[in-house]
């Protein structure tokens, strides 16, 4: 019997690091930022039906960057324990931090257990009503969780763009209008290209809405927020 | 995994069933299934007993479908509560009114609320109106066992539909069974009341005041022969309720309008008209 071959935790935990950040590398990146009324979350996207960006309850979004089957499982979960948690106790009670923690501790899993790391980096956005503040969860592929302030960018290249929004972001809330050219005009300097609307999704947790918070944004209307 | 047998697909109902088998009315009542069926009180007859003490129901008019029911929930001869709420609003285009246990009644609207939305945010797009009806049969089917113990639940659902651009009533039986009405339906204890009332003054295209005229008189009609059917409460100013299903999404009636018809009716029966 051939003896195993000896590897080093951390080499392997290395290894296993590099190989994630390779994969979410190479794919676009997303944006949230708050608003004036709620968050705002924009993808680099070319199709118009495979999302990014979804909803997962009444003022929770959901986005996912990376390899695609692995961050719709995710997205999948996370509605399943959302519309669990709501139904067991009560609306309200189902809430970002809890669906960050999850998220995060399965990452962490999947990442000292699996061979294969997941090749995802994911973004919980919740609106705050009624004087509470919104809520921005970034978790990557070893199940490492970021509270994020004001904005966030994840896949692609996440840094470069978080150090271009740090000089641009301003505290004061920003209108729908002004976030969203500030979050195309960032998605921009990331690829250095001009981005079509129609390659971008936008939708919005919007605080003034009744019920579920959760709205796309057409490239229609994008167009005329932007003119 | 998605696609091969054991994945729960996008039905909130599988889920629970497979995770929380606890949650589900039914598989509750399949852990005691040995035990003997509850016979129908005094006739010992297997016959699972029927529906008991609702009046609810829906009518089609110009815009859509109208679905009301009235408020009273009812504990053998006592009167259980007065503001008992039957019809619920369950997507934005779809609506239910339900007869039966008061229970598992709130429970199967509550359960068929979260079945949607679910379906919606995994799918990115809302079940057909047809697909909706058929889920609610599969729902209903599940409580079987439930209606064995005495546990009757029967919704009516109401849904419009989008791509034919009108509203659209369902029925159902216990076993899950579900039959389409072109014009009108109304279930529970008062059921047949109201229905005689709606067979004699329904035509086709009835505008939006007369459909609910129209409904409020058969509730009224139910009221009087039927001791589960609570009719309009002036005392206290509980009216029943009613939802309009339209194109635009689903509408409460106020109960001031509904007070104003009822006033009328009132006083066309003191003077015998």
């Amino acid at each position: 019997m051939p003896l195993p071959y000896y590897v080093s935790p951390e080499q392997m935990m290395q290894d296993k690091a590099e190989y994630a950040k390779k994969g979410i590398a190479k794919g676009r990146s997303i944006i949230a930022m708050e608003y004036a009324d709620g968050v705002l979350l924009v993808a680099d996207n070319p199709s118009a039906s495979l999302y990014k960006i979804s909803e997962i309850y009444d003022s929770i979004a959901f986005s996912g960057a990376g390899k695609y089957s692995e961050f719709e499982n995710l997205r999948k979960a996370g509605i399943r324990h959302a519309d669990l948690t709501g139904y067991m106790y009560s609306r309200e009670d189902v809430t970002a931090r809890s669906l960050a923690n999850g998220y995060s501790q399965s990452l962490g899993t999947i990442f000292s257990q699996e061979l294969k790391p997941l090749e995802v980096e994911i973004l919980v956005a919740q609106v705050g009503e009624s004087g509470h503040a919104n809520e921005l969860y970034r978790i990557s592929f070893d199940g490492s969780i970021f509270d994020e302030r004001g904005f966030a960018a994840i896949g692609g290249r996440a840094e470069a763009l978080q150090v271009f929004l740090k000089e641009r972001y301003k505290t004061d809330p920003l209108t729908l209008k002004a976030a969203l050219s500030l979050c195309v005009a960032t998605l921009e300097s990331g690829t250095n290209q001009k981005l079509p609307l129609e390659g971008l999704e936008v939708a919005a947790l919007d605080r003034t809405r009744v019920g579920r918070k959760f709205r796309r944004i057409p490239p229609s209307e994008s167009r005329q927020l932007l003119a | 995994m998605p696609l091969f047998p054991d994945d729960y697909g996008s039905s909130f109902f599988d889920y629970l069933a497979h995770q929380r088998p606890d949650l589900v009315p039914a598989s509750r009542a399949g852990m005691s299934s040995s035990s003997p069926l509850v016979p129908d009180e005094g006739r010992g007859s297997l016959v699972p007993p029927m529906t008991h003490g609702t009046t609810v129901l829906a009518i089609k008019y110009q815009g859509g479908v109208l679905i009301a029911g009235d408020r009273r929930a009812t504990e053998g001869f006592q009167i259980a509560g007065r503001r008992m709420e039957k019809v619920f609003k369950i997507d934005g285009h779809s609506a239910i009114a339900i007869a039966g246990a008061a229970g598992p009644c709130l429970e199967l609207a509550k359960l068929f609320q979260t079945e949607l939305e679910h379906y919606e945010k995994l799918e990115g797009i809302q079940l057909s109106c047809e697909g909706k009806a058929n889920k609610l049969g599969q729902m209903v089917k599940a409580n079987l066992p439930m209606v064995f113990q005495g546990l009757v639940v029967l919704p009516i659902y109401v849904g419009y539909d989008l791509k034919r651009a009108e509203g659209r009533i369902f029925k159902y039986d216990i076993t899950g069974g579900r039959y389409e009405e072109s014009d009108y339906h109304s279930i529970g204890s008062g059921g047949k009341d109201a229905r005689n009332t709606m067979r004699e003054h329904f035509r086709k295209n009835l505008s939006e005041q007369d459909a609910l005229r129209t409904a409020l008189l058969a509730l009224y009609n139910a009221a009087e022969e039927d001791v589960g059917t609570g009719g309009p409460d002036l005392v206290r100013g509980i009216y029943p309720s009613a939802k309009l299903v339209g194109a635009d999404g689903i509408t409460d009636v106020d109960d001031q309008r509904i007070g104003i018809v009822y006033a009328a009716l009132i006083e066309e029966r003191k003077n015998g008209d």
